[in-house]
Formats: C-alpha cells, structure tokens, sequence
C-alpha cells in the first residue's frame, strides 16, 4: 500500500532545481507530484515519479544525494471538503501528519494527497478502517 | 624500526655534547659568510665563542619568516652558489615564496634523515613506496623520494594529482606505503570507492602523512577506510623539508625531532620566552648541521609542546605533539583563539557528516561583530528526507562549537562533494574579513 518518494538535498544555490527537472528530463523520466520543503540554507525535493530506481540512479551518477522515502497516497474526491475530511480523521485518531502535498488526478479528477507519518503501517489501518480509498505504488507512479 | 641505532638512541648526555659542538660550529660559520647573521648576533652582543653551553642558544635572536622574506632569494646562503646543488621553495601563499638551497653533503643529510623517518613507520626495503607528494619545488616529493631510495625501497614516483590514475597504480603496482598529505589520503578513498575499489582490499598498510595539520580523529578515520597505519611526519622546507620530526609505529604518540641535526624549542609567541617540556607554545628549531641554507633559532610559527619522557620506540630523541595549528592559521574570532584542527575535531566526531568542511569568517557590516560560517559536507547515510534532523544536526555542532570553542558559528548544510579537495596542503579558510 505504500509509495516511494524519491527525495533530494538541495543547497540553496540558484540553478540546483532546474539541474534536477533536467536530469530526470534527459532521462526520460516523469514527475507525477513533487513538494518542496526549504529552510534558510537548504532544502529538501519531494518527489513521485513513474521510475524510481532509474531516478534514483542518474540523480545520484548528477551527483545530488538522494533518497527513498516511503509514503502514502490517498484519493479523494476534489471537492471542498475532502481534505479537511480526512485530516479531521487522523487528528481523532491521534495521527500526526509529518508532511503532505497533493495533485489532481488527470483521468477521474479526484484528488491525490501523499502523506507522511510516522507509522505508516497504523495510518493505512486506520484509513482503510474508515473506507478511505489508500493507493497502492504502482498505481501512484503510472497515474 | 630504527634506522641508524647510533644517533636516534643515542644518551641524551653525548648528544647534548654532540648538538653544542654543531651549534657552535654552526653561529661560527654564518658569522662569518652570512651579514644578515653578524648583524643580528653583534646587535645582540653575541659572538661565536661566547657559545659556551646549550642554555646560551637562548641569546641568539630569532630569525623570522620576514627575515628570509627580506633576504629573497639568496641573501641567507651561506654557501656560494656553485657549492648549491638544488632549490627548493615553499608554496608561498602570500607575496614572494621563501628559497632554500642545498649543498651536496645537505641532500646526503636530507635522504638519510627521510631514510630514518620512514623507517620509524616501519618502511623496509621490501616495500613499494606510492609517493604522492608534489614533485617540484615543493620538498615533500624529493625529500620522500631520496629517503625511500636509501631504504632501498621501491619508489613509484607519483605526485599529486590525477587521483583516478593514482588509485589504479595503487592496486596495480601492489603498493604498501603511501606518502601525501591526510586530506589526500581521505580523498582517495572517496575517489577509490567511486571506482568501484575497496580502499581496504589494496595493499597498503603504512600512510606516510603530514604537511598539514590533522587531528586524531581524522587519523582514525584515514586508519578506517584504508585499513593502515596513519603516521603523522614533519617537516618545513625552511628547516629542511619532510623528515624533522615523526612519529614511531610503536607508539604513534609524539614525533621524534632528530636532535642530532635540529634543535627545538618551544616559546611564548608573544613574549618569546622559552616554555618548560609539555607546556604548548611556537616551536622554535636551529638547523646545527646544514651547509648551504642554516637557520638559527627559526621562528615555525607551528604550535606544539616537547615531550622529554623516554619513548617505548627506545629512541632518546626529544617528542614534540601532534602540531595543533599555526599561528598564522590560527584565527581570532571575537577575540577568541581558534584553530581550524579544533572545529575539525568536532566535525569529525560528528556522526553524520562528511570529514570535508570550510570555514568561512566575515565581519557583520551591520554589527561590526564577526561571524563564523562552518560548510560541511552531508553524507548520504545521514542524509533523511525530514528538514528537522537535518536542522538538528546543524544545531548540535554549533551546540558542540560554542561549547568546546566559546564561539557562536553558524553551520551549514551542503551537498556531498561540492567542497573543493585539495592534492596538496588543503586550504580550510576563508577569513573575508577586512581588517582596517
């Protein structure tokens, strides 16, 4: 049930983001979702892509430090609400929501949350014990 | 090993006697060739034969740095120049390098002082010596080469550079003694790694490693992924290049100073007292046997402190500690004292985090206060995907910091590889202060 997420160090230097879109590019490789988290001195891309390893590897042969972090991925409907709906229910559970980001899916136009928490084993119990629709990996990356 | 039982193990009372005989033929000699000596010696009231115990070296003045600046480039010969047979220079980082001149019997006693010294970190004849210190003008490529030579080792004369190709020469030549500087041992294992060689699968065993200065923690790390001994050597071209002091395999505690040729001191660098045995200060070294470039009472500007106790190596010859910085290294930040070897301390006892850092001090033009920025390198296994243990990280080295150093720093996070490496000396700081 859960997502790997390419995630990558970044120095705040102009250019870097662009070096990473690049090399994926090149290498033919495709962004389905990605996030960016930044501090004063650097920062960390977040990103779902439809090949993980290949990613990984020309990022890496690029030069950037990279790594594979396990999320999870969520659908809802995309209408107001949806989310409010959904983090209302981790919060009554107790779950705390380290990050998120989100992006509309294409074909059904629902809305796709990638969530990352602690537990991820105990969140998808719960979701799932409350009919919330949790996607598997291999669905996330060929969206 | 012991090279020559003789003078290294010789009784402290027959080589005093042996260094003050040396001494006084040494202040005789550049008495009498040398103006800049005569002058200095006659303000100072000194004359040769008033050299009659060890203690009168305190009399003599210091030469410094600018002295040998000043007498660019010649002007300290104390040979003529058909008697010179080779010319060395240091690096010379700021303005005109400093010259140093050899004459035949200088070279004789430079190979069989590295001859000794290699041989203290256990190099044999057997072995195949990887000497990747610079060739040229710089002395530690010679002063190597020579020493292994007389070994009767087997030399691979290599330099610096082309790491790639030093890493191949490495394990195709079978060598089991490397000689550069510790950065550039660290940096070939990360070039070897990248190349898909185990560091620890060559055949190395001995790291002859100096011309910077380093910190046991770095030793540890270098002794780690090369599976070797890491021995710290000293040396400076003014004295006479690589081959002043070293540390024994038996003990790595301390470099022996061959007294039988250098005598050291160690001084309060601003009042130019002599310090007693294991109290730090400059040390101060008189070359007593050197022909073409002698120096007396030769300012290093490195600190250390000698150590007199007998080693378990059974050499009788003087230790001085690792060299903890040099005073011109040494940056006042705030009005506090600090030596980059100190952050490199923390940095390498820091899990986490490449052992590559630079130090960047600047003076806020707001505050007129100055600031201290530590760069290092994030290593992947350290490297997560959540902001708040890499900001964790950052904050306990600056905890660390200004807890051990008494300075706030601000450090930061940067991508693996993108601090510059150095094949030579590596250069650490950057201090864009403007001092006016």
């Amino acid at each position: 049930m859960k997502v790997e997420q390419i995630s990558v160090f970044l120095e705040n230097k102009a250019g870097r983001l662009a070096e990473v879109a690049s090399v994926l590019g090149s290498a033919g490789i495709n962004i389905r979702a990605l996030s960016l988290a930044d501090t004063t001195d650097f920062g960390i891309l977040r990103l779902i892509v439809n090949d993980r390893e290949g990613a990984k590897k020309v990022l890496k042969e690029a030069g950037f430090t990279v790594g594979i972090t396990q999320v999870i991925a969520v659908e809802v409907e995309d209408k107001p609400g949806g989310l409010a709906k959904i983090l209302k229910l981790l919060a009554g559970e107790g779950i705390n929501v380290e990050y998120m980001y989100a992006f509309v899916e294409r074909s059904s136009g629902n809305a796709v949350l990638i969530f990352k928490f602690e537990d991820l084993d105990e969140a998808i119990d719960i979701l799932n014990s409350h009919g919330v629709r949790v996607i598997p990996g291999e669905r996330v990356y060929s969206l | 090993m012991i090279w020559s039982e003789e003078y290294e193990t010789m009784p402290r009372e027959a080589l005093e006697a042996l260094q003050l005989k040396r001494l006084q033929a040494v202040v005789e000699r550049v008495y009498a060739t040398v103006p800049f000596y005569r002058r200095r010696l006659e303000e100072a009231g000194v004359t040769p034969d008033s050299i009659r115990s060890l203690e009168d070296l305190q009399r003599i003045p210091f030469t410094t740095k600018e002295d040998l600046r000043d007498n660019y480039p010649y002007g300290l010969f104390a040979v003529p120049l058909k008697q010179v047979v080779r010319i060395h220079a240091s690096s010379g980082t700021t303005g005109k390098p400093v010259v140093v001149g050899y004459t035949k019997r200088d070279l004789g006693t430079w190979a069989e002082l590295m001859a000794r010294s290699l041989a203290s970190a256990g190099t044999t004849k057997d072995d195949v010596v990887h000497n990747a210190y610079g060739y040229g003008l710089f002395t530690g490529g010679l002063g190597v080469h020579y020493g292994a030579e007389r070994i009767g080792a087997t030399v691979i004369p290599m330099s610096g550079g082309n790491s790639k190709r030093q890493v191949m020469v490495l394990q195709d030549f079978g060598s089991t003694v490397i000689t550069c500087t510790p950065s550039y041992a660290l940096h070939l294992a990360e070039v070897a790694e990248d190349m898909g060689v185990d560091p620890k699968s060559t055949k190395l065993r001995v790291g002859v490693l100096g011309a910077e200065p380093w910190t046991e923690e770095m030793r540890k790390e270098i002794e780690e992924r090369w599976n070797m001994q890491a021995i710290d050597i000293y040396g400076l071209s003014e004295i006479i290049g690589p081959g002043v002091s070293i540390e024994c395999e038996e003990a790595k505690d301390g470099l022996h100073i061959f007294e039988d040729h250098f005598i050291p001191e160690v001084i309060d660098p601003d009042t130019g007292e002599r310090l007693p045995y294991g109290e730090e200060g400059e040390l101060v070294i008189t070359t007593i046997t050197k022909e073409a470039f002698p120096l007396l009472r030769y300012r290093t500007r490195d600190i250390t402190s000698l150590v007199h106790e007998p080693c378990v190596c059974g050499r009788t010859m003087v230790r001085m500690r690792r060299v903890r910085g040099r005073t011109d290294d040494m940056l006042i930040i705030r009005g506090v004292n600090v030596f980059p070897s100190q952050i490199e301390e923390i940095i390498m006892g820091t899990k986490g985090v490449e052992p590559h850092y630079l130090l960047i001090v600047d003076r806020d033009p707001q505050t007129r206060l100055d600031t201290l920025e530590v760069q290092v390198e994030v290593s992947e296994e350290m490297f997560s995907d959540e902001v708040r243990m890499l900001q964790t990280l950052a904050r306990s080295m600056e905890r660390n910091i200004k807890d051990m150093l008494g300075v706030s720093a601000r450090v930061k996070l940067v991508e693996p590889r993108t601090i510059q490496r150095f094949e030579g000396k590596a250069k650490r700081v950057i201090d864009k202060r403007k001092l006016s």
